[in-house]
């Protein structure tokens, strides 16, 4: 474990010339950005732009597939995590992610919640039903479920599904959430709830979100990048990028009149 | 309803398809309940004779006119056993390979190999299981089951080759591709994303697949294994070739013995006076209750599994 103490203490993430390759392709360009501890960073920009292979770095998932590979640093917590020596497994317990649809497990409410925490401990079973109701409220799906433990996820309501894909996340206490387009699946009432829980949750997790929601970026986040052709065009306050954008390629997106 | 669908004869085209399409669905039903008519029909003669002990005699003797069908029963499910014992966890194997570890390159010529293989008739893997299964069991494999084995009732008989055993082999090597290409596909077709998230808390290869891809895909596999499972009961020319085709009742594996297909297959020509006849008929219909009962029971199992996993 290298420590560069050298980091201001509320970076969580430091990422430093990512480069990020398909095979020969290149996907990513020298992106480099500080990802602030508690706070709501939301990534925009239009489809293909990076912002999903961007995070996905975040908790090494490409390296599932082959030929898919980063270049560069990403210092969690001062420590390249794109080191092949950090083991997977350990890294993906610290850094949960959530996906645009929601993918609840085949299995009841309460084993989705239970999974994660069993992957990586034995509870006693009083421990792990307090763990998943904590995780449940955090979620703010207990008093909706409370009732259905032993239902199937599948059997809820597509904004219920996406906030027990958070508690499930939650529920494994990692540092960070990766969000790639959350709510883009879901009605502007569930999309509140989202956000709403997103507000609640940075008290305790640091948030990376992708959206392609201008109106959630603003509204939902502390600092907003804005990538375009897989490089990063600008980032800063959600505030002076919405406000006064110092680039013309981001006023031009965020006031949509870009393409 | 809108008028611009409804003919001039006052006939909906919607209507129209209705009725088309349930006339099409009842066919089935009529099918089932015809063929099972006429094989109760047929079987009357020796239903009156042998009554009950038709199912439980094991005594099947054309010279003196006795028919029991206990030895054929007990060798159509002992080789369908055999193989799906040995075939269930070879072809799931074969399908996690294929869609989750093999190399890219490997994926394709290997699945089409694989459906090729389904597509070879069975008197093909008949053939083919007597003049190679067959030596193979003889020589090795039996006399080393018989040897360090044989105080278990199950290997208890002489190895010859033929038998029970090489006749479970040969079904289970023919259903495998089957079960293998039908539940890779499955496999296939589970959401990226779900696999990811669960990768995403932490889990392992072997975790993500136990815990997530066979929960998900768990119908299409059962299907997958019901066909197999219908297949390897019926199955005819292949089991035939290395079952040994012997009345005599053994708890032995490795013994020669009898399925109700082969019996139908091998007598149905030879079969002179009514009791015959009609006993083989008995026979069919016995392999028809018996496929159905199975194939019932595994439908009924399947479901109540799926109200917990919300499938």
């Amino acid at each position: 474990m290298t420590q560069t103490n050298t980091q201001n203490p509320e970076v969580k993430i430091a990422v430093r010339n990512l480069n990020f390759f398909y095979d020969d392709k290149q996907a990513l360009f020298d992106n480099t950005l500080d990802i602030i501890a508690n706070k709501v960073t939301s990534f925009i920009g239009p489809s293909g732009c990076g912002k999903s292979t961007h995070i996905r770095c975040y908790n090494r998932m490409f390296s599932l597939y082959k030929g898919h590979r980063g270049e560069g640093e990403i210092l969690f917590d001062g420590e390249n995590i794109l080191d092949p020596k950090i083991p997977e497994l350990e890294l993906r317990h610290r850094v949960g992610m959530i996906f645009q649809k929601a993918t609840p497990f085949p299995m009841t409410v309460y084993e989705n919640i239970a999974y994660g925490l069993k992957l990586h401990n034995k509870y006693p079973q009083s421990e792990l039903d307090d763990r998943v109701e904590k995780a449940l409220r955090d979620g703010a799906l207990w008093d909706e479920v409370k009732d259905s433990l032993r239902k199937p996820g599948t059997a809820l309501s597509g904004g219920q599904q996406q906030r027990l894909c958070i508690a499930r996340a939650i529920a494994v206490q990692p540092e960070v959430i990766l969000m790639d387009e959350p709510c883009s699946a879901l009605d502007p009432i569930a999309t509140a709830k989202i956000e709403e829980l997103i507000d609640e949750l940075k008290k305790k997790f640091t948030i990376v979100i992708v959206t392609h929601s201008m109106q959630q970026a603003a509204r939902a986040s502390d600092f907003t990048a804005y990538f375009y052709l897989g490089k990063l065009i600008e980032y800063g306050e959600t505030q002076s990028i919405f406000t006064s954008p110092q680039n013309k390629e981001t006023e031009d997106y965020i006031t949509g009149r870009f393409g | 309803m809108p008028a611009a669908s409804t003919s001039k004869s006052g006939f909906s085209a919607d209507q129209l398809f209705r009725l088309l399409t349930s006339a099409f669905a009842a066919f089935i039903a009529v099918l089932f309940i015809v063929m099972l008519a006429v094989l109760w029909h047929q079987s009357q003669p020796s239903i009156d004779k042998f009554g009950f002990s038709f199912l439980i005699s094991s005594d099947w003797n054309p010279v003196t006119d006795q028919y029991g069908a206990l030895i054929a029963i007990i060798g159509t499910l002992l080789t369908t056993f055999v193989a799906m014992f040995i075939a269930l966890p070879v072809s799931l194997g074969i399908a996690l390979f294929l869609a989750e570890i093999a190399p890219y390159w490997m994926r394709g010529p290997v699945g089409t190999a694989i459906e090729l293989l389904a597509a070879i008739p069975s008197i093909v893997y008949g053939m083919w299981g007597l003049f190679v299964i067959v030596p193979i069991m003889a020589s090795s494999v039996e006399p080393w089951l018989y040897h360090h084995l044989g105080f278990l009732p199950l290997f208890s008989t002489p190895p010859i080759g033929i038998g029970i055993l090489t006749a479970g082999l040969v079904l289970a090597l023919m259903i495998i591709p089957f079960i293998a290409s039908i539940t890779r596909d499955v496999f296939l077709m589970c959401p990226q994303n779900l696999k990811e998230s669960a990768y995403g808390l932490g889990a392992t290869n072997w975790e993500v697949v136990k815990d997530v891809m066979i929960p998900y895909g768990i119908k299409g596999i059962a299907g997958a294994v019901f066909l197999g499972l219908g297949r390897a009961l019926g199955e005819t020319m292949a089991v035939t070739f290395v079952i040994g085709n012997a009345y005599h009742l053994s708890w032995s594996l490795l013994a020669p013995g009898n399925s109700i297909a082969s019996t139908l297959a091998n007598e149905f020509t030879e079969a002179d006076g009514e009791l015959y006849t009609s006993s083989l008929i008995e026979l069919g219909l016995v392999l028809f209750l018996i496929t159905f009962i199975v194939l019932s029971l595994a439908e009924i199992w399947l479901h109540s599994g799926n109200k917990k996993r919300g499938i």
